[in-house]
């Protein structure tokens, strides 16, 4: 147990350190989805959407729940991306030519990723905060959100490193990577609710697990617990098998990659 | 002569699909020697050294370290090993040190003990100046270095090298050549790759030449080369009168293997150049032959390699995996 400890912590802290030794992609990375979506989305629809659609008081705060989840499932898809290089350069094979456990490489990476993604989404309500966005459900609602962000993010980066262990070259990984995250944004309730979406996609946007998560985190920040309580209750069970099946299909990849 | 076994693999087939990586291969290293695998890309050479490190599972047949499964006790053999990746298997962003501290966490090192053969490590590769610069700053040799020290790191029984000193230059092979040789000094048992003839000539203490998935042959490169008939000197005479009488003079002796006629000399095969030169020398003088000129030809592991392949080792056979 002790030896598990110290792979794993020292597995966590060279992603760290990575990430510390790129801090122009660190800044660009933490930055884009608060700029992009909230700063520049958020007040360039203020206007155009109609607050009797969107049922909240601005369009910024009715985006807020949406950036989060957003976040979380950008980072997640991309969780695997450093796998995959390591793959392809060998260190991976070095590092599991050493007589560590063979899921402390895998355990280090869901840490690091949902650390990174958890700092990412209290920047983003810290943001959507000089912006008057006050989460209703208080200090225990942003630890719910995070609780939210962290099960969805668990079974992303599952797909993401079984997609790392299972390509050919990180130019499929890339290429399935840009196709799915888009469509999984618009065929979600991040920028409209569901009401408002033409019947096809709306119809599709409910079987997105995002839309679940968007679902729980909104109420969490425009209305309070009476109304969050059982969208959250939902999302987790939700997650739960969200989650297990990413997590069987993940393991799959990752034992038929190392043999 | 019973020398220790540090490896055995027996039988061992890798299938891909259809594609016979690997086809039916057994060896024995000795513990203590330089073994080479080698053999043109995609000859099944890196689908053995991956499963004696424990990263593939054989379809069939079976490979053990000192006595330990590959499979069944992977955790005991990755104890005893290190590895050398073909490809830099180096990341870009950790410092040399960083990347020799990981490796200690992940053998289970304390601290101090890590930091104590961290220090040694880097002092013998030479890294120690630039231990603390990130490695994408690294010159091709010094990540090779790097990689050296990082398979080192263990204090493995057995050093595993994946094509050591693949698009270095000469100084620098030279380099990881003299380390290597250190290493067995110090008792390693050293397994490597390579499909560089020279290198397997000069380094190897025995070698197995594999194609297709299956050894060619296998022995001291000096006994490979023996083994295609031994050296050639090849005399050319002024007077081809007395040709045949060298000839029969010549062929009873110990010293020599074989004499063939050619249109103005002799071809005369011989174990040992030493032994057989004064031997012929001395014949031609007593017979009166005057030598016009003596060409002395070793064969060279290129020639091994062709005769047992078919093939010169640069004909690359296309890579399936």
């Amino acid at each position: 147990m002790k030896d598990y400890w110290q792979e794993i912590r020292a597995l966590t802290m060279r992603w760290v350190l990575r990430l510390s030794r790129e801090k122009f992609s660190m800044l660009f990375t933490l930055v884009q989805p608060m700029l992009f979506w909230l700063i520049f989305f958020g007040n360039l629809f203020q206007r155009a959407a109609d607050s009797q659609v969107t049922q909240a008081p601005n369009y910024i705060s009715f985006l807020a729940a949406g950036v989060v989840v957003m976040t979380v499932l950008n980072n997640g898809l991309a969780g695997g991306v450093d796998l995959l290089f390591d793959k392809e350069n060998g260190f991976l094979e070095r590092l599991m030519s050493t007589p560590i456990h063979r899921s402390s490489v895998i355990l280090s990476r869901f840490i690091f990723v949902m650390t990174i993604t958890s700092l990412q989404v209290l920047v983003i309500l810290g943001v959507a905060f000089l912006f008057g966005v006050h989460p209703a459900t208080g200090l225990l609602g942003i630890a719910t959100i995070l609780l939210i962000g962290m099960m969805f993010g668990v079974g992303l980066t599952a797909i993401s490193m079984a997609m790392a262990f299972s390509v050919k070259s990180h130019g499929d990984f890339f290429s399935v990577l840009g196709f799915l995250s888009l469509p999984m944004i618009f065929l979600s309730s991040a920028l409209v609710p569901l009401a408002a979406m033409p019947g096809w996609m709306s119809v599709l946007a409910q079987f997105n697990p995002m839309t679940w998560a968007i679902d729980a985190v909104r109420p969490l920040i425009l209305s309070g617990w009476s109304e969050a309580l059982p969208h959250v209750g939902m999302v987790v069970l939700v997650m739960l098998v969200f989650d297990a099946l990413c997590l069987y299909g993940g393991a799959k990849a990752f034992r038929r990659a190392m043999g | 002569m019973d020398r220790a076994i540090a490896i055995e693999v027996s039988r061992l087939c890798k299938t891909y699909d259809a594609h016979k990586a690997v086809d039916d291969l057994s060896f024995q290293v000795y513990a203590g020697e330089i073994f080479g695998l080698l053999g043109p890309n995609g000859a099944g050479k890196s689908t053995t050294l991956r499963t004696l490190i424990t990263l593939l599972h054989p379809t069939s047949g079976t490979a053990s370290v000192f006595g330990h499964d590959t499979v069944r006790e992977a955790d005991t053999v990755r104890m005893l090993i290190g590895y050398v990746p073909q490809e830099r298997a180096i990341d870009r962003f950790l410092t040399g040190r960083e990347h020799l501290q990981l490796l200690g966490a992940l053998y289970h090192l304390t601290k101090e003990e890590a930091a104590k053969r961290i220090a040694e490590l880097l002092k013998l590769v030479e890294l120690e100046s630039h231990a603390d610069r990130p490695a994408k700053t690294y010159s091709g040799g010094m990540k090779r270095k790097l990689d050296i020290a990082c398979g080192l790191l263990p204090n493995p029984k057995v050093l595993f090298l994946d094509e050591p000193t693949l698009g270095l230059d000469v100084q620098s092979r030279l380099r990881i050549w003299e380390y290597v040789r250190m290493l067995k000094a110090r008792g390693m048992t050293i397994v490597m790759t390579t499909n560089y003839l020279d290198e397997a000539d000069q380094l190897c203490d025995r070698l197995a030449i594999i194609d297709g998935g299956k050894i060619k042959t296998l022995g001291a490169p000096a006994e490979l080369k023996i083994a295609l008939g031994g050296d050639i000197v090849s005399l050319t005479l002024k007077e081809t009168d007395r040709m045949a009488g060298l000839e029969s003079a010549l062929k009873n002796q110990p010293a020599i293997k074989a004499v063939r006629l050619t249109a103005k000399g002799l071809d005369i095969r011989v174990e040992s150049p030493e032994k057989a030169l004064p031997v012929i020398l001395e014949s031609a003088n007593r017979l009166g032959c005057s030598i016009e000129f003596i060409q002395y030809n070793r064969p060279r592991l290129d020639d091994v390699f062709i005769a047992h392949t078919g093939r010169r080792i640069q004909d690359d056979i296309p890579k399936e995996e």
